[in-house]
């Protein structure tokens, strides 16, 4: 039976199909389904969890792989940095049962912070890995990754790309084999890394280097389309669409199944003869340079950008200078529209509060990212996960006292789970001062509403032991600790300028659920009255259903509106009424 | 068959990823190839999103390039001025005839831009309406991913019976009263000119 199904579910159906035993991740788009699909398969026959970070989803597939399990983990490209740890020190211990991480790369970043490459981490951490280039691939080689991990001792990764893992196409659904979990034999040379045991170990790893190298050059995912063409093109994942699709039969390729290690002899037997050879791959001219490194002539990233995605007509363009199809303009410039908070969105009120104090805001990864978009505009600075609160320490640290004073950290309660508690406890333990917002809506919001610890349930939706946030903050040694709900305006405000004045670290819980959540029901809209002397004071909060007319006057679109009332709280002059 | 392109376009939280599913169900249940290519994310809160459904007896690349889309079906008026340089000369487009303001005409960086249906229809073979009239006729404003999905289905040479089926099978069952009345009101939908 065929059924239609996103990339990220056909790696799930692989690993389910291949028996896994056990999957654990933490969400990150173009990643998160993958994790979400495993946790519709029986609770009987697969282990499926959120994790609260991706470096404790790796290590517990690493402990799950040694006892003997199948197990998989799941993450985007900024994850997989998070993972490297324990994933490098894998590559020397290997597995018991077959072990399997499944990173989604973001090129054009849809959602995401940078734009990395991660098929640099294979070679680093000597790790081979498959690319799939659509949904029935991503199954069938999932389901491979796990017995070839099992045959070389070796952890496998899997490489999506934001097309591969959010397009859908046609697979052929096949049933589960049952995978047995193997026997669990005490092994220290093996399982501890440790200086002694580690020397030994790289001496096997180098050794598998050596059999997957060779192993590649047979690997079935290699595979040569000969059209008995001058022209010869190398391309993998989801660039191989576009490369078909743009030039068709007028090219070979050599279509590339296993992006490390890549096929020397395979590659130098492909280009024999040819004229010219092709690299096109999106990112990093990572197979360009294996090619060079083989002695192989190719063109590569002298046609082709590192920048964002590629199409087939940018394909055709740079190799055989055809233009694309012809197409209608609009005549006018037209306004951008970017992603912004959602209308009744608990962060609004937040940062509508940080702007007015003036305040410098240190920010992290969520939804909340958005606050630093016009007209909210209040977000100073983000990295990574967790960086809003050792970043603002960093900066507390070297700009004094009287900077941290109008210094706060915004962090959602998620990503505070993920890694803002062990930068918390940085700066409680070096006699900080700062204040950190802890934004609580009780979910992982920018994901797709996933739960974590904080929120009292499992992927499953089943009830367990819920992590609390205040007992936490007091346990890391945090004194002054406030719960606000942020679209109590005046209070949050009166609260945060009370905290940044303290000598002391203080942790501002703000505590209001997603719009988003089915549990949250806002009734009815708001209304602007003939009260309003358009002072636009409700404009400076950026919400979509609100904006000013061509006549001056201030319009709230009853589409947009779900009623939640923040713009009355902000109004001084009550001129907005609500209406069920 | 060739492949035939149908480009789906609107706001985040429209609805959206639900109509190009119902459409991918659609093209299955006639046999042939098919790739849906969606957007998750950041770019789902407010901001443009586009899908892509291509089917055809071989699809390779899921997404589509400017001026190669055979329809565009467009959830709100800017979205499809903004989606006009992807449509195929003598492709067809279909708007709701719906205005959301985007956060630069929110804070006054720059205007919506005025006359775009009647600039759309002096150039392209266009079908306006207002699809959301529609869906709160048929019970929720929700439903015009559906209506306008009854829209296209019209235009298409496949039987309303394998809309139906597919409707029944993409939309949650509580929904479903609601959407199919949405579904036959778009379908039934006769421009006025």
């Amino acid at each position: 039976m065929k059924k239609l199904l996103l990339g990220n579910a056909a790696v799930a159906r692989g690993a389910y199909e291949a028996g896994v035993n056990f999957v654990s991740s933490y969400p990150g788009t173009p990643s998160t389904e993958i994790t979400e699909q495993m946790a519709e398969y029986p609770k009987e026959e697969v282990f499926v969890e959120w994790a609260p970070n991706e470096k404790v989803a790796a290590e517990a597939v690493v402990g799950a792989a040694i006892a003997g399990g199948r197990a998989m983990s799941c993450c985007k490209h900024v994850g997989l940095n998070v993972m490297a740890d324990p994933i490098f020190t894998d590559s020397y211990i290997g597995v018991n049962g077959g072990a399997v991480f499944c990173v989604a790369d973001d090129p054009g970043m849809h959602s995401s912070q940078n734009e990395q490459d991660s098929r640099h981490y294979a070679k680093a951490a000597k790790i081979p890995m498959l690319e799939p280039a659509d949904s029935s691939e991503c199954k069938e080689f999932t389901k491979a990754a796990f017995d070839l991990s099992e045959k070389f001792d070796v952890p496998v990764f899997i490489r999506l790309s934001t097309r591969i893992s959010h397009s859908q196409s046609l697979v052929e659904i096949c049933d589960r084999v049952e995978h047995t979990v193997k026997p669990y034999e005490k092994n220290i040379p093996k399982n501890v890394m440790m200086p002694a045991m580690a020397i030994k170990r790289h001496v096997v790893v180098e050794e598998r280097e050596r059999q997957l190298r060779e192993y590649a050059e047979s690997c079935p995912f290699n595979k040569v389309e000969d059209n008995g063409r001058k022209i010869g093109v190398i391309t993998a994942g989801i660039s191989y669409q576009y490369a078909k699709e743009a030039l068709g039969d007028r090219v070979n390729y050599l279509k590339i199944g296993m992006a490390y290690p890549l096929p020397e002899k395979l590659i130098k037997k492909f280009s024999e003869g040819l004229e010219k050879v092709i690299v096109i791959e999106e990112l990093d001219p990572f197979i360009e340079e294996g090619c060079r490194a083989f002695g192989v002539k190719v063109t590569g990233k002298e046609i082709f950008t590192m920048l964002g995605e590629y199409t087939p007509a940018l394909i055709k363009k740079a190799i055989f200078n055809e233009a694309a199809a012809e197409s209608e303009l609009p005549e006018k410039e037209i306004p951008a529209r970017p992603p912004a908070l959602c209308p009744g969105c608990p962060h609004r009120g937040v940062f509508y509060v940080l702007k007015k104090l003036g305040l410098t805001v240190s920010g992290d990864i969520g939804c909340y990212t958005l606050g630093a978009i016009a007209p909210l505009s209040s977000v100073d600075s983000v990295i990574c996960m967790g960086a809003s609160i050792s970043a603002a320490h960093g900066m507390a640290a070297v700009r004094g006292k009287e900077f941290n004073k109008k210094l706060v950290s915004v962090i959602g309660d998620s990503t505070f789970m993920h890694s803002g508690m062990t930068a918390l406890v940085d700066i409680t333990y070096n006699k900080g001062s700062n204040t950190v917002i802890i934004l609580d809506n009780s979910i992982t919001g920018m994901t797709g509403h996933q739960d974590n610890p904080t929120t009292g349930k499992t992927i499953r939706g089943e009830a367990t032991k819920q992590a609390d946030l205040i007992k936490i903050c007091e346990g890391l040694g945090v004194d002054r600790i406030a719960v606000v709900d942020p679209f109590d305006v005046k209070k949050f405000e009166q609260v945060v300028k009370e905290e940044v004045e303290k000598d002391e670290v203080s942790v501002i819980i703000a505590q209001r659920p997603c719009a988003l959540l089915k549990s949250v029901k806002y009734k009815g809209h708001c209304e602007i009255s003939e009260k309003c002397r358009k002072c636009k004071m409700c404009m400076k909060l950026g919400c979509p259903a609100i904006s000013v007319d061509e006549s001056g006057c201030v319009r709230i679109d009853r589409t947009q509106c779900n009623g939640c009332e923040l713009c009355i709280g902000v109004c001084p002059f009550g001129a907005i009424e609500k209406k069920e | 068959m060739s492949v035939k392109n149908i480009m789906i376009v609107g706001v985040g939280g429209q609805g959206t990823l639900l109509a190009s599913r119902i459409l991918g169900n659609v093209v299955i249940r006639s046999g042939y190839d098919v790739k849906v290519s969606e957007i998750h994310g950041m770019s789902q809160r407010g901001g443009s999103v586009v899908t892509y459904v291509k089917y055809g007896d071989k699809v390779n690349s899921p997404i589509i390039d400017k001026g190669e889309a055979d329809i565009i079906l467009a959830f709100e008026r800017l979205e499809a001025y903004r989606a006009l340089p992807w449509l195929k000369k003598g492709g067809k487009m279909i708007v709701n005839d719906q205005k959301i303001n985007p956060m630069p005409v929110i804070t006054g960086a720059m205007k919506y831009p005025e006359g775009i249906i009647e600039e759309l229809k002096g150039k392209i073979d266009l079908t306006a309406l207002d699809a959301l009239a529609l869906a709160e006729k048929a019970g929720s404003v929700k439903a015009v991913n559906v209506t306008l999905i009854g829209v296209m289905a019209k235009s298409t040479e496949i039987p309303y019976e394998v809309w139906v089926d597919a409707v029944k099978e993409t939309v949650p069952a509580k929904a479903l009263e609601v959407n199919l009345k949405a579904f036959d009101l778009g379908y039934n939908f006769q421009e006025v000119c």
